[in-house]
């Protein structure tokens, strides 16, 4: 599965020609470094480690940035696998950019939602609460009854009541990529994604990483992966 | 300039001219149907402007066969041929949601000299 990793930069609209309007999220999104491969024969599976955000080596723990070092690339923030079907096609220090992604295509996104704190149930379920007026009192946003009385004698597990809501790894999936910017690192898709402005996110499509665009790192031996 | 102020900005048109609410306007509105475009002239009073880069948006009212018809476009919508100034109107509100309620010579505006 191909995937880059990236960071929301906001949301706003774009015309589509025929007077509509397309509401979009911003996406700023790679280049991304490939840092480790994984195989089957080493560790079990097939995977690429991308690392995204170069940093200084000064904030990486020893631990870290002897990682980048083994692998000659420069230090990366954030280091995220994607699964493979093959692994053997990519190398140490070769570039991943948006332009994996093609305008029309459908992608999913994971990202962090916005943490809510202890919320009731009507946000946090969709409940409609109680009706406002004929005689409700004290009672408009809540959930109404959690079970019967003697039997069971207990509240079923999972029933839905208040709690803490958000700051969860949510992914939205279907989510149609409206422009492609390699000029700025930049990705636009239609509809909102997880997370607050300058949140992580990870983009993962259809298929597998596109052979063309494996260039900028050190020449790829031309092992082709075949579409998953 | 921001990332999506970058983004913005590229959707912006140029030749819209300055307008403010109260003044007197006709949109020009691309119509599509069956295939065929055509201009169809939307005129009435600007009621209301909102701010944005490409996201602005401005409602224009008017009243059709005695019903007040309100519509809204984006102010850089590819959807409208151009936007002609007819005459510019004195208000002290930049929201003139009043001019709802009055009808016949009490919804007048006064004309405003530049």
């Amino acid at each position: 599965m191909k995937g880059i990793i990236g960071r929301k930069v906001g949301m706003t609209q774009i015309f589509d020609g025929e007077g509509g309007v397309i509401p979009v999220t911003v996406i700023q999104a790679g280049p991304c470094h490939v840092v480790q491969r994984k195989s089957r024969d080493v560790d079990g599976y097939e995977a690429v480690q991308l690392g995204f955000e170069e940093v200084k080596p000064t904030k990486l723990n020893k631990p870290r940035s002897g990682h980048f070092k083994k692998h000659g690339v420069p230090p990366c923030r954030v280091l995220r696998e994607f699964r493979v079907e093959d692994s053997s096609s990519f190398t140490p220090g070769q570039q991943i950019t948006v332009e994996i992604f093609r305008v029309g295509e459908k992608i999913k996104v994971t990202g962090w939602s916005k943490g809510r704190g202890f919320t009731g149930v009507v946000k946090r379920h969709g409940f409609s609460g109680a009706p406002g007026s004929h005689g409700t009192h004290e009672y408009f946003r809540h959930g109404g009854s959690i079970g019967a009385a003697a039997d069971p004698a207990r509240v079923f597990k999972g029933k839905r009541m208040a709690g803490r809501y958000g700051g969860e790894r949510v992914t939205v999936r279907n989510l149609k990529v409206v422009d492609v910017r390699p000029e700025h690192n930049l990705l636009l898709v239609k509809g909102a994604v997880p997370g607050p402005r300058g949140g992580l996110l990870i983009l993962r499509g259809e298929g597998e990483f596109p052979a063309a665009e494996k260039g900028g790192g050190p020449s790829t031996p031309e092992g082709e992966s075949s579409s998953a | 300039m921001s990332v999506l102020e970058m983004i913005e900005k590229e959707h912006m048109r140029v030749d819209i001219p300055e307008f403010r609410p109260g003044d007197t306007v006709k949109v020009h509105v691309k119509i599509r149907e069956g295939g065929k475009e055509r201009i169809q002239v939307f005129e009435g009073v600007v009621i209301r402007k909102r701010k944005g880069n490409s996201t602005a948006t401005f409602t224009v009212r008017k009243v059709s066969y005695g019903v007040g018809v309100e519509r809204t476009f984006p102010l850089h919508s590819p959807m409208i041929e151009y936007i002609e100034v007819v005459q510019r109107g004195k208000v002290r509100q930049s929201r003139i949601y009043y001019i709802r309620q009055r009808k016949g010579k009490a919804a007048r505006i006064r004309e405003r000299r530049v």
